[in-house]
């Protein structure tokens, strides 16, 4: 599997998947 | 000047402008340079000679640095609740504990994976051809690697409020 590092759209969108995935880890820690 | 409109005023304004330059510089290699000395080696005879000579080691010193300055300034503004944030321990300070923890791992690439590869790169220090292929292929992923997480830093940085408010009505 290529790296989506490697392209620069990969890595925008890597990011906003980072995003909304934390986001959801904070409600958790935060209680919902 | 009392300490809070130091820590709160004056502290949160270096932090905004010293983050700016770090992350519009960070923008300034993976959005602009990495592409532009693809473009550039593949001239005849190659172009980029220029940028990495009198462009590069400039934003160089100035990405690093910056990114000293937000930090510093960041933990300045945190104070006696820098613990409470990187920690988890009051609620309130979740979102920005998240957006310090995203910034700290970005400072570490800048200082332990960036510079020191992007050293061998620029010729600072004398590395083979070997090393430098590795050092441009580490320094590449770290760069990259803090462009993927600003995205999330940037939203714990400023979106607090959306954490207290429904998402959809």
């Amino acid at each position: 599997m290529k790296n989506p590092l490697d392209s620069l759209w990969g890595t925008v969108i890597t990011g906003v998947v980072l995003t909304v995935v934390l986001y959801y880890l904070a409600r958790i820690i935060m209680g919902g | 000047m009392t300490w809070d409109f130091i820590q709160h005023g004056l502290a949160r304004w270096i932090h905004i402008m010293a983050g700016v330059m770090w992350i519009g510089l960070l923008y300034y290699f993976n959005f602009v340079q990495v592409a532009a000395l693809k473009n550039a080696a593949a001239d005849t005879p190659p172009t980029g000679a220029g940028i990495t000579k009198h462009v590069a080691p400039r934003a160089l010193f100035y990405f690093r640095w910056a990114a000293v300055v937000t930090v510093v300034f960041g933990i300045i503004i945190l104070g006696d609740k820098l613990d409470d944030a990187l920690f988890f321990k009051e609620r309130a300070y979740v979102p920005i504990g998240i957006g310090a923890w995203l910034g700290l791992i970005m400072f570490f690439n800048v200082w332990v994976l960036i510079w020191p590869n992007q050293k061998k790169i620029l010729g600072i220090v004398p590395a083979t051809d070997d090393e430098k292929n590795k050092a441009r292929r580490v320094a590449f992923l770290a760069s990259r690697t803090n462009t993927a997480l600003s995205i999330p830093m940037l939203f714990f940085m400023s979106s607090s409020y959306l954490f207290h408010a429904p998402m959809f009505a």
